[in-house]
């Protein structure tokens, strides 16, 4: 037994496992990160990054083979030839849909910090105050000024470029310098703010792509092949920035492999005492112990090793007194937007791949501007001359088709919004025993919709995109809406939300299950609210946050 | 193609889908069948070659023939078609040349140059047409199957990549406003 016990345990290796692992670790804490998934070795395993793309017999495509493989993966744009290992084994792990949910699962060593789309933002006090301010769900238990310490922490270990845009909605962070707008978007952007009489922005995204050698990483090489995982290190993973500080201190044991069952609970102390495993090779069971664990398996999975525990004391299992544990799910919604031509800079291009766009950040429901839906959205999007892909209407066919295509087309810009989803008691998931995973395990089933409110939303989601590039002079403006199902975001949140009361939150402020004061849940479970901004740095500032909390109350022996 | 790719992506091929990989299907696996394992024998590669290097010819850079479109193709119909599609592809080919041979009593690859051309033009505006009407569940045309696999074969080709195009693997640094002049390459 005593090999197996740590001081702390931390369930998954994904962004917010990996973060934990730091800072345990680098706090004095002998630390075991749990991952389910295969064990990523960072550069070795990213074969495909050096490829050219003739090396790939589909060019990246996918084959009749893959979309039966991945029935869910093939739904959108993830499933591809070129970063198919990043992605889990649908046929081994298996849910329900009890209506439509698309879940994009990454099962290895770094988690979907592999594959992640890197956009960076804080929250601001707009997103802490909504639930309370309009009597939604249950108020925040934080505030800004509660976590901005950490997302400065967050954001200097990272690695994220941004320019400091001075904007209320989305406070300005410690950057590093920012990527560049190119020619049009600058164009762009400087007609849309004087249109709207700087009450709108287009900025430069933020993203955990380094701008500058930090630590042992070298700076971005504009070859926009980040999903592939970059040999130079140049953006955010576990892998190449969480778990090697990890490891520098000796402290870190990783153990990829590990399904975590259940956390063990004495109902004696009120305590985790640690946890237990099935080995995905070997399908053995192991039991780990340690003073403190750390969920962060992600949104789903966290929920669902916390309603596999300590059923013997709660039905609904660990975190469930408050009936609240797996319900309130939440996500962005997206894929509609605008897009167009723009016309005047046929004498100008660019050097690079750029993996990053623009950002019009939220302004609907801020200030003065009232509509009838809560909350609101931003928009991602980029400019660019379009490929050898076009369609050349008067051209058939021939040399000149061919010459014609091998130079940049005309320049198009497109943007897409990406909107609030309030939380609701009824979208949920929940265990269906009845369906078992490769293991043997109960997978979970998803019931979750978009609500009145979001779908108002999406109306000027749409129309709004289409007014602003009108008025920034884009010609031939097109909206679109691709529809949406839950799940596309990529952003599961709120399965296990924060709150300042046991009665109607499965966690406290510091991210403390209310049953279990040494289990800890950093990840997108803990969210009470959505915001419009992508969440990963979130997650960062509140699992930092928390092991900080965590190991001050070890000191005083509080836990 | 990432998220901000297919967000940022505006035109795509054809203004429309991609016949292929990107359609949902149901279940089913399929080896290749006969027809299409024939389209891997010499013959057929140097026939679609052919086809290929009159949509993509050489110009002052290589043609799509010499870049390896002729054995790119099969890989693609055989892996990414859907069984509906391959089969239209198959007869397709035998369509062509029934229609070669109708308008100029020989086989495609018996026709001149110029022949070659015109022949496809023809079946180019054919398809287009076609495509206008078509209505979801109809089948695509043949030749919109050949062009689009010769486009994207010949552009993601090494010669495609590195010779029409400009391939820089490494940029290195990001700059989004240098001059460009007609005639200067796409990046790759």
């Amino acid at each position: 037994m005593a090999d197996n016990t740590y001081d702390a345990i931390v369930i998954g290796s994904g962004i917010s496992g990996g973060w934990a692992a730091k800072e345990l670790t680098e706090k004095g804490l002998k630390t075991i990160v749990l991952e389910r998934g295969w064990n990523v070795e960072h550069i070795k395993d990213y074969q495909n990054n050096t490829k050219d793309p003739w090396e790939f017999p589909h060019r990246g495509g996918r084959t009749q083979e893959m979309i039966k493989d991945y029935p869910v993966l093939q739904r959108d744009y993830p499933l591809n030839e070129k970063n198919l290992k990043f992605w889990v084994n649908e046929k081994d792990s298996p849910y329900t849909e009890t209506k439509r949910f698309d879940w994009y699962r990454g099962y290895q060593v770094g988690g979907r910090s592999l594959t992640w789309g890197r956009q960076s933002y804080r929250w601001s006090d707009l997103d802490f105050e909504a639930n309370a301010k309009d009597g939604i769900a249950i108020d925040w238990p934080i505030r800004y000024k509660d976590i901005a310490p950490w997302y400065s922490y967050a954001e200097r270990f990272a690695g994220i470029s941004g320019n400091k845009d001075g904007l209320a909605v989305l406070p300005d962070g410690d950057y590093m310098p920012p990527m560049e707008m190119n020619v049009v978007e600058k164009d762009i952007a400087g007609r849309i703010n004087k249109h709207y009489n700087n009450n709108r922005h287009m900025i430069i995204g933020r993203t955990a792509n380094i701008t500058q050698p930090h630590h042992d990483r070298t700076n971005c090489q504009y070859q926009n092949k980040c999903w592939l995982g970059c040999n130079f290190g140049a953006y955010f993973s576990s892998q190449s920035a969480t778990l090697p500080a990890a490891a520098k201190t000796g402290n870190l044991t990783i153990r990829p492999y590990s399904i975590v069952t259940q956390i063990l609970y004495d109902k004696d102390t009120k305590k985790a005492t640690g946890v237990e495993i099935l080995d995905a090779e070997t399908n053995q069971t192991y039991q780990y112990f340690s003073k403190i664990v750390f969920v962060c398996a992600s949104t789903f999975n966290s929920a669902w090793v916390l309603m596999n525990s300590a059923t013997d004391v709660w039905d609904g299992g660990l975190g469930s007194s408050s009936g609240e544990l797996g319900h309130n799910v939440m996500d962005h919604h997206f894929r509609l937007g605008a897009g167009g031509r723009v016309e005047g800079f046929d004498d100008r291009y660019y050097y690079g791949s750029r993996p990053n766009g623009v950002y019009i950040p939220r302004y609907r429901n801020v200030g003065n501007d009232k509509r009838d839906y809560l909350r609101g959205f931003g928009y991602q999007g980029g400019a660019g001359r379009s490929g050898w892909s076009r369609y050349v209407a008067e051209m058939n066919i021939g040399g000149d088709l061919k010459d014609t295509l091998a130079e940049p087309g005309e320049w198009t810009i497109g943007i897409t919004a990406f909107g609030e989803i309030l939380p609701n008691h009824d979208n949920k998931i929940t265990l269906d025993k009845e369906k078992k995973d490769k293991w043997g395990l109960p997978v979970l089933a998803m019931d979750c919709e978009l609500k009145e409110n979001e779908l108002k939303m999406r109306k000027d989601m749409m129309d709004d995109g289409k007014e602003m590039l009108e008025a920034a002079g884009v010609k031939d403006v097109y909206t679109y809406d691709s529809g949406y199902f839950f799940g596309q975001g990529i952003h599961e949140m709120g399965t296990a939300r924060m709150g300042l009361d046991p009665k109607t939150s499965v966690l406290n402020k510091h991210n403390q299950v209310w049953d279990a004061l040494n289990v800890f849940v950093t990840d997108g479970s803990c969210m009470a609210s959505a915001a419009a901004v992508n969440p990963s740095l979130t997650y960062m500032a509140l699992t930092a946050r928390a092991v900080d909390y965590a190991v001050s109350e070890l000191k005083k022996q509080n836990l | 193609m990432n998220r901000r790719e297919a967000i940022n992506r505006v035109a795509l091929l054809f203004g429309g889908t991609i016949i292929g990989g990107q359609l949902f299907i149901e279940g089913c696996t399929r080896p290749a069948t006969k027809d299409v394992a024939s389209l891997f024998e010499k013959t057929q590669t140097d026939f679609l070659g052919d086809i290929a290097d009159t949509i993509l010819p050489a110009t002052k850079t290589p043609g799509a023939k010499e870049a390896g479109v002729g054995e790119f193709i099969p890989v693609m119909v055989r892996d990414t078609y859907t069984e509906e599609d391959q089969k239209v592809f198959v007869e397709g080919l035998t369509k062509l040349e029934e229609a070669a041979n109708k308008k100029y009593k020989k086989n495609f690859q018996q026709l001149s140059p110029e022949e070659r051309t015109a022949f496809l033009i023809e079946l180019d505006n054919e398809q287009n047409e076609y495509h206008k009407n078509k209505k979801d569940e109809d089948p695509n045309h043949y030749f919109r199957m050949i062009k689009q696999l010769t486009m994207l074969g010949y552009f993601t080709s090494e010669l495609g990549s590195t010779k029409a195009l400009r391939y820089n693997p490494i940029p290195g640094r990001y700059d989004g406003n240098i001059p460009y002049e007609k005639g200067d390459r796409a990046w790759a």
